[in-house]
């Protein structure tokens, strides 16, 4: 069978989907806004995009497991190919259609200096395991990068290779964990604050850690005094982020690090909002023992549809002895070399080891390191500084229309919080959020962080204009309005997308993970 | 600074709007003692487009390239020709600068890729379901075991000698933390695998047997054998495939009775970049679905009854389930993803076939010349497209003396596994359809001087 749907059947033709409305054209089309069938639909198991010379026969290397019967794999040609991803790539907002307000998740302008960077060939085109000699300037790259993060930061040392924010997690747990061990204790607890990341517990726990929770102050910040009073010999640390999933920044930072450390055990600063500060505040300074950074948030590495991601942790000098393999040694001629398993022996004993294949997102760095270098020291404190800037300019701009639940108590970092606290009976944060869909511009993060009901935060980075900012207020005005006018018309929103609103609850109930045929398809619908 | 479009001007205003005096009332929160008074010293202030394109392009000379030079590396990261058209897909702006799709109504292309991505990779493994990837290999075949604890309450994971060492590092990493118990051992110059050893360990305490498929010496099992062993006493079979081009050609992990298939997907689409970003594929049968790590995608239908796709199943995740999460992970390679994805669409059935075919055969007749040089032996007699050669000295000094010589050569196993004397001399060699006859004799020749 090479056709992988012989029928020809589309779900979304109005035959088949038997959707009423005054809209509804033949294919399912709607002039620019273009259905795409999948791949297994339009595609056949004889047709290809790639010319290859003719293929030989198989040789009878393969130890009698040649492959038998079809695998089901669709091909297109190369114009087929083109135009089914172009049509997709048309039903998603992207940050280079505008501004993506996501709260906790920085969505920044991707510069393309970085992506024309990272494709030359020095650095797309080398192995994991090519001979150090032959990547010095890929190692370079890494050094560099990782002496700004370290200046940055104002900590000691950094480990590079985890692969995304909650693996830089995970990597500064471990740190924490092999530090305890090498000093003969067996501190079993770790102290999340309710307010953050849920990663932050996730990884404790994946670490082999007990999770207790530390409640927030009314006005969203950590219960310094409950946090003092929990402390002892079987508390390994703290979990926190700082500026923390509220957008406030942490004011008792130093304070919780002294007494932390006091106690014997050691804190882990979430960063992924570093953006906030960067330039302003070293994290060093206050205390920190350990703290990843996202690259792919506070240094513009793109994270296309949630990934991938990069994470490096910041160390403190009590914590970076026991950083992961592999990391990159300078020597005093220039030369780099990289320390694998086999360099560890009697110069670096405390490593707790590998978490990763190889040296980490390399293709992140060559981006990081570019955008950092085109920014430089003032640029970045600009950065801090226009975030912080346009949160707060959005947020005086709305809390006369929506409750913003910590407004009175000051300024907020690079995050604004909003509530859905009087909207009228049957309305809530998730209209409102539809509602900005219609308006052309992605929703906020919305119900997180979990401390406040009906959340909604707004992050609009440094990189928006006043213009767009002013266009946003007015939109996020205008749908607060018809809420509290109960307008029947937003609880149907969005009404203008590539899709009205989708039943998840049928999708979690009865999984379709995977096309299987076109009759099971339609049996699913 | 060229990516801040606030002005001076703008930023009174909108200081004028908050009613602050200065950008310092905005950090009024940051303790004094802790506040920077202008830019970190010691670092240089931004640079200009092309100030930032020399710094770079001259680190990026600085390095030798797979494509200026006869090329012969693999062991879980390999080099194939990438169609540009699936550059130019995957640099298109509302895939680049989108994010994790928490609005279905507007990500929808993404969910698609998603799916589609996840139907094509449960294909190509031989499994019911796949999710919508990992970080990468390693971690996902650490996240495969901690899944086999979680399913069969049991803790002792058996670890083949053929199974990539970074993989086995990363699973030993973690283990001291976390109590799985591993069984592993180190691979040997044997012409088959180490299948009989796997299941005579096997108990009632075993969770599971991890198998590499080819294995890191580039030899190639049947698994049906071991997944039965496994499974006559509850335990999982897990394998991992790390040149996933081999299943072009090869019976998939999945038909022949593996529980859990994951792999490293950069081979399709991904190209080598220094070892990341790269791509985790992970797929599993139907029943340990709700165990699965990672984002899954599914199909639902939307107000009008229209098919759409939603993220899935996200209360085995850590943002519902915190410290109960079925694991940390928040994000995927999504991007990555859709590379493969893409040059899989190019490639299709017959597309893959060929091009393993095209492999095969041209590391069959690379294996060929090289045995010819004296000081040379082929010890892996099935293969795919990567294979070990045992050489008359050590193979480390060797690779890089040749690469001095503008050749790379392959992976030394001495690179792989320091201070193992046994393998010091292994050489494990990868073609693919990038690999031409000349640079396969270059080769040859250039083994012949230096074993001579």
């Amino acid at each position: 069978m090479s056709n992988l749907n012989p029928s020809g059947w589309r779900p979304t033709t109005p035959q088949a989907s038997g959707a009423a409305g005054d809209d509804v054209t033949f294919t399912g089309n709607r002039a620019l806004m273009l259905e795409e069938a999948l791949i297994f639909e339009i595609g056949s198991t004889e047709t290809t995009g790639v010319d290859f010379g003719t293929a030989p026969k198989a040789t009878s290397r393969l130890g009698g497991l040649e492959r038998g019967d079809t695998i089901g794999l669709p091909g297109l040609s190369e114009p087929e190919t083109v135009r089914h991803y172009t049509r997709l790539s048309r039903q998603n907002y992207a940050i280079d259609l505008g501004l993506f307000p996501l709260g906790s998740c920085t969505m920044k302008h991707n510069p393309r200096l970085n992506e024309k960077m990272a494709r030359l060939p020095g650095f797309a085109d080398i192995h994991p395991l090519q001979p150090v000699d032959t990547v010095q300037g890929a190692l370079g790259v890494i050094n560099e990068l990782a002496q700004w993060l370290i200046t940055l930061t104002g900590m000691h040392g950094v480990a590079m290779t985890p692969k995304a924010g909650a693996h830089g997690e995970l990597c500064g747990i471990l740190c924490i964990k092999a530090a305890l061990e090498a000093r003969g204790e067996d501190r079993r607890i770790l102290l999340v604050p309710t307010s953050a990341h849920g990663t932050n517990p996730a990884t404790a726990a994946f670490a082999g850690f007990t999770v207790e929770d530390i409640p927030a102050t009314p006005d969203g910040r950590v219960d310094l005094e409950a946090l003092k009073a929990r402390l002892g010999p079987d508390v390994a640390g703290v979990m926190i982020t700082n500026p923390n999933t509220c957008g406030l920044f942490e004011r008792d930072m130093k304070a919780i690090s002294d007494a932390v450390h006091a106690a014997g055990g050691y804190v882990y600063c979430d960063g992924a909002n570093f953006n906030a500060i960067v330039g302003r505040v070293r994290p060093g300074d206050l205390g920190i023992d350990a703290m990843h950074i996202n690259l792919h948030k506070t240094f513009s590495t793109p994270h296309g549809g949630g990934g991938p991601g990069s994470g490096p942790v910041v160390l403190s000098e009590a914590l970076s002895p026991y950083g992961p393999l592999p990391f990159t040694e300078l020597y005093a001629d220039g030369h780099i070399t990289l320390v694998e398993e086999e360099t560890v022996g009697d110069r670096h004993p405390h490593t707790f080891g590998r978490m990763t294949a190889f040296q980490g997102q390399m293709g992140m760095f060559t981006r990081a390191l570019t955008y950092i270098l085109s920014h430089g020291a003032d640029g970045l404190r600009q950065v801090a500084e226009d975030s912080v800037l346009n949160a707060n300019y959005v947020l005086r701009a709305m809390e006369d229309v929506l409750d913003a639940p910590f407004a009175k108590f000051g300024p907020c970092m690079h995050e604004a919080i909003f509530s859905d606290k009087g909207l009228p009976e049957g309305f809530s944060t998730i209209d409102i959020a539809k509602g900005l869909i219609d308006e052309g511009f992605h929703p906020m993060t919305v119900y997180f962080p979990l401390v406040v009901h009906g959340a909604m935060l707004v992050e609009p980075t440094e990189t928006e204009s006043k213009a767009t900012l002013d266009q946003f207020i007015g939109a996020l005005r205008s749908i607060a309005n018809r809420a509290k006018q109960g307008d029947p018309a937003l609880k149907a929103a969005p009404a203008l997308a590539p899709r009205r609103r989708l039943d998840e609850t049928a999708a979690a109930r009865k999984p379709v993970l995977v096309w299987k045929d076109a009759a099971l398809a339609q049996a699913a619908e | 600074m060229r990516y801040l479009p606030l002005t001076e001007a703008d930023r009174s205003a909108m200081l004028g709007v908050i009613g602050a005096k200065s950008i310092d009332d905005l950090f009024v929160d940051v303790p004094a003692e802790a506040r920077l008074s202008g830019p970190i010293a010691g670092l240089p202030l931004h640079a200009s487009e092309i100030a930032v394109e020399r710094h770079m392009t001259a680190l990026a000379t600085k390095n030798l390239s797979a494509g200026a030079a006869p090329f012969f590396l693999g062991c879980g990261a390999y080099r194939h020709h990438v169609p540009a058209s699936v550059d130019h897909i995957i640099q298109r702006g509302e895939f680049l600068t989108s994010y994790t799709p928490y609005q279905p109504e507007i990500a929808q292309g993404t969910l698609q890729v998603m799916f589609e991505f996840q139907s094509q990779i449960a294909r190509l493994l031989g499994c019911d379901v796949a999710n919508a990837s990992m970080y990468d290999g390693s971690t996902a075949c650490w996240e495969a075991i901690t899944m086999a604890r979680r399913v069969t309450k049991r803790a002792k994971a058996i670890l083949s000698g053929g199974l990539h060492p970074h993989y086995v590092s990363v699973a030993n990493t973690m283990a001291k933390y976390t109590g799985d118990q591993l069984a592993t051992s180190l691979p040997t110059f044997s012409p088959t695998p180490d299948t009989d050893d796997l299941i005579a360990q096997i108990d009632d305490d075993t969770s599971c047997v991890v198998v590499q498929y080819p294995d890191i010496l580039g030899r190639i099992a049947d698994l049906s054998k071991l997944a039965e062993a496994a499974h006559a006493k509850k335990a999982l079979l897990i394998a991992v495939v790390t040149e996933p081009v081999a299943l072009g050609a090869i019976k998939s992990p999945g038909e022949m009775g593996a529980d859990i298939v994951v792999g490293e997907g950069q081979s399709l689409g991904v190209g080598l970049q220094f070892g990341g970003p790269y791509v985790g594929l992970f797929a599993c049968s139907e029943k340990l679905v709700r165990q699965m790590p990672g984002r899954l995608c599914g199909q639902t239908v939307d107000a009008e009854g229209k098919r759409g796709f939603v993220l899935t199943l996200s209360t085995r995740e850590q943002h519902i389930r915190r410290e109960k999460a079925t694991s940390n992970i928040c994000t995927s390679s999504v991007l990555c993803a859709l590379a493969m994805s893409v040059h899989m669409t190019l490639l299709g059935e017959k597309g893959l076939r060929d091009l393993a075919a095209i492999n095969h055969a041209g590391a069959s007749a690379a294996a060929d010349r090289l045995a010819q040089v004296k000081g040379v032996d082929l010890i892996t007699p099935t293969f795919f497209n990567e294979f070990t050669l045992k050489l008359s000295k050590e193979a480390r000094p060797i690779v890089r003396t040749l690469a001095d010589k503008g050749i790379l050569a392959g992976v030394s196993l001495g690179r792989l596994y320091p201070g193992v004397d046994d393998l010091a001399n292994g050489l494990v060699v990868a073609v693919t359809e990038t690999t031409t006859p000349e640079d396969v004799e270059t080769l040859a020749s250039a083994l012949e001087e230096v074993l001579a």
